[in-house]
């Protein structure tokens, strides 16, 4: 009659058990379920919204040694900018080093006497600008801001009344491709997708073989007739829907409320979603088999979790890193999923030049369950 | 590999298991014929359980070997588990998952035609009609056990292994329970059953008792007290309390329980018993009855002595 054998079907059978029953324990745990849709929504809210990395109003000072004009339009033209904001106008050195001592203001630019007067000589005065550079990204682009500044609001002025500087021999035309305003949340919200789905999807099946062992199901379980590979799929099989409609909300939420632009293929972009998806529930299950309790395999997870971070050009460049953190970076599913969503997403690019990173997911994947089903202890020895 | 007989359906020899440095069954040989209630005895952490896993295919034995269902237990564990119903000790169902749900769950990992019939049927068996929607956590313990015994027959096994499947479970629960068990051992299924009740002991065909790993005595209940060869005494009347303390380091004399209103006593060497309690024979504030050993007399008689070879072999 059925076209599928025996075996198959028996195995068929085993794994739907299995899925359904996760599917209704999930339901029932009201907890996880909703941590399973605000965990997402909060730190896209958060990520999306309150980080930033080309920083606004950062607090300055300003040290004015002279009271000239210059001085004047120099600063005028500062409070113009979104970069500074100025919250004080100092008159000596001390007051300025204290200020950016104690982390009131982050900047401060100082107008050195006679700088009015050199200018008017044609020489070339300095202006010296001290930045609190502990948190480099913050002073980064705001000094490379600063310069152009400084010199539209002196053009502006004329107060050289001579020509305007030559130009420069040669100037560089800096071309911001996919993201033409340097926007954070461009970068941001397709490495949040990523790091979201990490995070629960690792979480989720890390806890599930263990549960079953300390709530004494695994004794009953392991006694009847189902094999570990059956068991590790009707445990993966539920969290791979959960986590497509995570990704569903937060790849949402980018496009409609960050206006991420979607470039590429949606169906393309779903179909690599579940593939890494699947990567880490194989691997959060992996610490399932590896831990002897559910605190051991959140450990386990977390532990994952940190090198996901840091090392796959979520939160710092891939390219910057030493090549034995880059090596560490490949191996982790986050790195080849953050380049996927990047690129189907902010560029366009389709299958054949996702296909490396793609094939690092398979293999990954497939990796983490040949532990798994190997590790799994079918016995209580 | 030895070949068991058809109506044999346990049949393995010289189990060992191991834990550390600790063993737990030490060279146990059991035979088990279909259709028969083995009631499986012995105190605490006497190996029963550890035993009952062997045979399910739980836990791989260090030494021994045999066959289940005709099945080996070291290499044919699966094949053993879609024949055997499995009781465990501590309630293993999903708490979190109803009734319904939970028979459903099992007859569909035994891969039966339509879980969702065989699911029904099991609850008006059970008479669990109309509550099939209720979790399992919130039963008390005496539906628990109904459940969990419906699991275990609902894939219809030949072989059940229940692992002191009535702890904490109140009597009429507990009489329900067995005769049920003697239902399905009707229609030709094997039990074996773990226990501390000797009442339970005594609804069994055949009885084996272990104690520190070891096999100490097995056959039908009255073959065992026969075996056991105790002579004992029923003695009552008044102060039975300083009779008992006088009599217990006596020689001859290796039982003095205090029954009730009187108190057992006995021995091996019948003549040693006479000869212990002859200064009481004839005080009048006793009344002395011979008197038929019971199965508890002969149980706690076999764990006293084994407990005394185990020091003496320790020391």
């Amino acid at each position: 009659m059925s076209l599928i054998p025996a075996r198959a079907r028996g195995a068929l059978s085993r794994i739907y058990a299995m899925l359904m029953k996760e599917f209704i324990q999930l339901r029932r745990d009201r907890i996880t379920l909703a941590t399973m849709i605000t965990v997402p929504l909060m730190q896209l809210f958060l990520f999306g919204f309150a980080i930033n990395t080309t920083p606004r109003d950062l607090p300055t000072a300003v040290l004015l040694q002279e009271n000239t004009d210059v001085g004047r339009s120099i600063l005028a033209a500062l409070r113009n900018t979104a970069f500074f904001d100025i919250r004080k106008v100092a008159t000596s050195e001390a007051e300025v080093e204290s200020l950016l001592r104690s982390g009131s203001v982050l900047f401060v630019i100082e107008i050195p006497a006679g700088f009015e007067r050199a200018l008017r000589r044609g020489e070339t005065p300095a202006m010296l600008v001290s930045a609190d550079a502990t948190d480099p990204v913050a002073a980064g682009s705001a000094l490379g801001a600063l310069e152009g500044v400084v010199q539209s609001a002196l053009s502006r002025d004329r107060v050289t009344g001579v020509a305007p500087p030559a130009p420069p021999t040669f100037e560089i035309r800096q071309h911001r491709r996919f993201n033409p305003a340097g926007s954070s949340q461009l970068n941001i919200v397709p490495g949040l997708l990523g790091t979201i789905l990490t995070m629960t999807m690792l979480i989720f099946t890390a806890l599930s073989v263990t549960r079953e062992v300390e709530r004494g199901t695994m004794e009953s379980l392991l006694a009847m007739p189902i094999r570990p590979l059956e068991i590790m799929l009707g445990k993966i099989a539920p969290y791979v829907v959960v986590g497509f409609l995570q990704a569903t909300l937060i790849v949402s939420a980018g496009v409609f409320v960050f206006g991420v632009p979607m470039l590429g293929n949606l169906a393309l972009l779903a179909g690599l979603t579940t593939l890494f998806i699947a990567a880490n529930l194989s691997i959060g299950y992996t610490f399932s088999t590896l831990a002897q309790n559910q605190l051991q395999a959140v450990q386990m997870a977390m532990m994952f979790f940190l090198p996901n971070i840091l090392l796959s050009g979520f939160m710092f460049p891939f390219a910057g890193m030493p090549l034995w953190a880059r090596g560490i970076g490949e191996c982790l599913p986050l790195t080849h999923y953050i380049r996927i969503v990047r690129g189907i997403m902010l560029k366009g690019a389709d299958l054949a030049d996702l296909q490396h990173d793609g094939l690092w997911l398979v293999g990954l994947m497939l990796v983490a369950m040949t532990i798994a089903v190997r590790r799994f202890r079918q016995t209580l020895d | 590999m030895m070949e068991a007989a058809p109506d044999i359906v346990i049949d393995v020899a010289g189990l060992t298991k191991t834990f550390g440095a600790r063993t737990v069954v030490k060279d146990l040989t059991l035979q088990v014929r279909r259709g028969q209630i083995y009631g499986f005895l012995g105190p605490n952490g006497s190996g029963k359980t550890t035993t009952i896993r062997m045979l399910c295919g739980l836990l791989t034995p260090d030494g021994g070997a045999g066959t289940c269902l005709g099945y080996d237990i070291r290499t044919q564990s699966h094949l053993i588990k879609r024949r055997v119903g499995y009781m465990t000790q501590r309630f293993s169902l999903y708490q979190d998952l109803s009734i319904r749900e939970n028979l459903e769950f099992v007859g569909r990992v035994f891969g039966l035609e339509d879980p969702r019939a065989a699911a029904r049927e099991a609850i008006d068996r059970l008479g669990l009609g109309g509550r099939e929607n209720q979790l399992a956590g919130e039963l008390s313990g005496g539906w628990k056990q109904r459940l969990a015994l419906g699991a275990c027959i609902l894939p219809r096994p030949d072989l059940l292994l229940l692992d002191e499947p009535t702890a904490g479970v109140d009597p009429k629960a507990r009489r329900d329970f067995w005769n049920e068990i003697h239902d399905l051992s009707a229609q030709g299924l094997t039990v074996l059953v773990s226990t501390h009740y000797m009442d339970e002991a005594e609804r069994c065909h055949e009885i084996a008792y272990i104690a520190y790993g070891e096999l100490l005595a097995h056959g039908p209940v009255d073959e065992v007290v026969r075996a056991a060869g105790l002579q004992t005494w029923r003695v009552s009347g008044e102060d039975l309390h300083s009779l008992a303390a006088a009599l217990t380091h006596l020689p001859g004399l290796e039982l003095v329980a205090p029954f009730g209103a009187s108190l057992h006593v006995g021995g091996r060497d019948h003549a040693a018993v006479e000869a212990a309690i002859a200064p009481w024979r004839n005080d009048p504030r006793y009344v002395w009855r011979a008197d038929e050993p019971t199965l508890e007399d002969v149980f706690i008689d076999l764990m006293s002595r084994k407990r005394d070879n185990f020091r003496d072999t320790a020391s």
